[in-house]
């Protein structure tokens, strides 16, 4: 029985469409190794080789794939919960009782969503946190240090954002409070510091823009929605993508350069 | 105690008590690391720099990571539901009203500083600070590894930064803060009707001042205005005179001038908030500078 079966996958292996998909052989030694990672467009990634301290979870505590998957989880739930939601006063909250009370398995896409968004947030602060200790910001890089800041900051509005979508108490007292800094903004705010003597009212400041309104309302609903399932991601994705592969040009995880001396 | 268990397990409260775990731990755990590396020769870091293939060494790494994640994550959005409360009513402002919980420590020091600083100008100087820190770090060593003894100031800057201004105040402003944004104890039940009188005094005003920061007449007091001006002033020239103290210094050369500049103004700005934190709880004072287009 056993003979039967490894006779059929090694059949199956040497089959026209197998070979098309996996363009090397199964046997375990260094060089299928190196394919397996090479021939693959999301593991190739990764370098064929790392340190081996990079493979530590005490060095990197995973924070920043950690981040990245949660990224993946928010991205493919945001999208199903999309197909359930509309952004529009009238509409926003009954679609969340909906989701919430009879669409099978929505409660469970929602929650992952929302848990997924808190989980985010700590861990991108805890990955730069580690980056930080461990000085991995120093020569050769520091610029994606800076891009990391972009996406810590776009990650918190990414947050901020989405807490408005269901359209309960809870989302538009906090999104008015975060947005009520916006008045005070110094130059562009009706509130701020130069901001009335620039000609800045209610109705024209940098809070209106953002709220398309004088307080949080409808149009602020449908803008963040925006924002949030269409721009932010968008943005978010594109650095990632340089992200990655600065950490790979920058010579891989940080270690200490065992040329010198004492390191 | 009640209360206490209601505000821990609030749904949306979770997180922070997750973040406050996490944080702790690997404040505990890093350090642990730094002071290991910092009694030998050589790092732990550097006794692992041989290659290893990434697969199966990191592959398996992040598979095994991702399986925890993943089930963590499932577990946590079975077990509790995300909140939903009664429709949007722009007519009933909750008391307190609260912003997501990442910006609470932002929030709270809306409490000392005017919004215009609490709420722009602090976030932009942390975003900016953060970007500038590769370019105004210029200690070459701590690169790559774990240590504490051969980068202490940028190591106990950033720790101030992040542990204390930023977790501390959002736990603050998540636990402790009840309605009217007045201090309750986690245990102690909210009290609504609570009105804290508030006997703020601007500094000026303060005792070896005395100046009053409005006349008779309701115009404000030049004398006030230069007592203020002075002090604003002076906390910046700090690192003008530490500059001159220490202008002969290896450091201080190789800084140069102007990363010498950013370095000092971003830390004394940072450090600005806890000194104004401090003089409202010892001496409720409540400004530093009346102008008539702001106050600090
Ligand atoms: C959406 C947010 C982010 C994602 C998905 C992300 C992802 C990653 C990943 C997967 C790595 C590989 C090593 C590791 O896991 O630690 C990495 C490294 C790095 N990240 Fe991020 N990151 C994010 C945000 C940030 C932030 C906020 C910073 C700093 C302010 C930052 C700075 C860096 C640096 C400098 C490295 C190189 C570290 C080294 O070589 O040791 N990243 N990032």
């Amino acid at each position: 029985m056993i003979g039967l079966i490894d006779q059929m996958k090694e059949k199956m292996r040497r089959t026209d469409v197998y070979k098309s998909i996996f363009r090397h052989s199964y046997e375990d030694t260094q060089r299928n190794r190196a394919l397996q990672i090479v021939d693959n467009v999301f593991l190739h990634l990764h370098p064929v080789r790392v340190t081996r301290h990079a493979t530590n979870v005490g060095f990197t505590w995973g924070m920043g794939g950690i981040t990245f998957l949660l990224f993946i989880v928010l991205t493919i739930t945001g999208v199903i919960l999309m197909f359930y939601y509309r952004p529009a006063a009238e509409y926003a909250y009954d679609d969340m009782k909906f989701l919430m009370n009879d669409v099978a398995f929505g409660p469970l896409m929602r929650n992952m969503h929302r848990w997924g968004a808190h989980a985010m947030v700590i861990t991108v602060m805890l990955h730069m946190f580690r980056v930080f200790l461990t000085g991995s910001y120093k020569a050769p890089r520091q610029f994606n240090w800076v891009i990391g800041v972009i996406l810590l900051t776009l990650t918190l509005f990414l947050s901020f954002t989405g807490y408005l979508l269901p359209w309960d108490q809870l989302a538009i007292w906090a999104v008015t409070v975060g947005t009520n800094m916006a008045r005070a903004t110094p130059l562009l705010g009706h509130e701020g510091p130069f901001g009335p003597e620039l000609g800045m009212k209610i109705n024209n400041d940098v809070r209106f823009v953002l709220l398309g309104g004088t307080q949080v309302g409808p149009p602020t609903l449908l803008r963040f929605y925006v924002l949030h399932c269409i721009f932010l991601p968008l943005v978010a994705t594109i650095l990632m993508v340089v992200h990655f592969w600065r950490v790979r040009k920058d010579g891989g995880i940080s270690g200490p350069d065992t040329t010198t001396k004492k390191f | 105690m009640d209360h206490l268990i209601k505000i821990i397990s609030k749904p949306d409260n979770i997180p922070i008590v997750l973040m406050l775990g996490l944080t702790v731990f690997y404040t505990w755990f890093s350090m642990r690391k730094a002071r290991r590396n910092d009694l030998q020769d050589i790092s732990e870091e550097a006794k692992l720099s041989d290659k290893v293939q990434v697969w199966p060494y990191l592959v398996k790494v992040e598979f095994l990571a991702a399986l925890l994640i993943m089930a963590i994550l499932t577990i946590w959005s079975v077990g509790l539901d995300a909140p939903l409360e009664q429709p949007a009513n722009p007519a009933l402002t909750p008391n307190p009203s609260k912003a997501p919980w990442y910006f609470l420590g932002l929030q709270e020091i809306l409490v000392y500083f005017d919004p215009w600083i609490a709420g722009v100008v602090l976030p932009t100087l942390i975003i900016v600070g953060l970007c500038a820190i590769p370019y105004i770090d210029i200690n070459p060593k701590g690169n790559g590894y774990y240590t504490f003894k051969e980068r202490p100031f940028a190591i106990l800057t950033f720790m101030f930064g992040f542990l204390v201004l930023w977790v501390s105040l959002i736990v603050l402003g998540t636990f402790f803060r009840g309605p009217g944004w007045n201090i309750f104890m986690p245990w102690q039940e909210w009290d609504t009707h609570l009105v804290v009188a508030l006997t703020n005094i601007d500094w000026s005003e303060w005792l070896p001042f005395h100046q009053p920061t409005r006349l008779v007449d309701g115009t404000l007091n030049p004398y006030a205005m230069l007592i203020g001006s002075v002090t604003v002033i002076g906390w910046y020239s700090l690192g003008v005179i530490y500059y001159f103290w220490k202008r002969k210094s290896d450091l201080m050369q190789k800084l140069g001038i102007l990363r010498y500049s950013i370095v000092a103004f971003l830390f004394l700005t940072m450090m600005a908030v806890p000194v104004k934190v401090l003089l409202r709880i010892a001496f409720n004072i409540k400004y530093i500078l009346v102008t008539p287009w702001f106050n600090i």
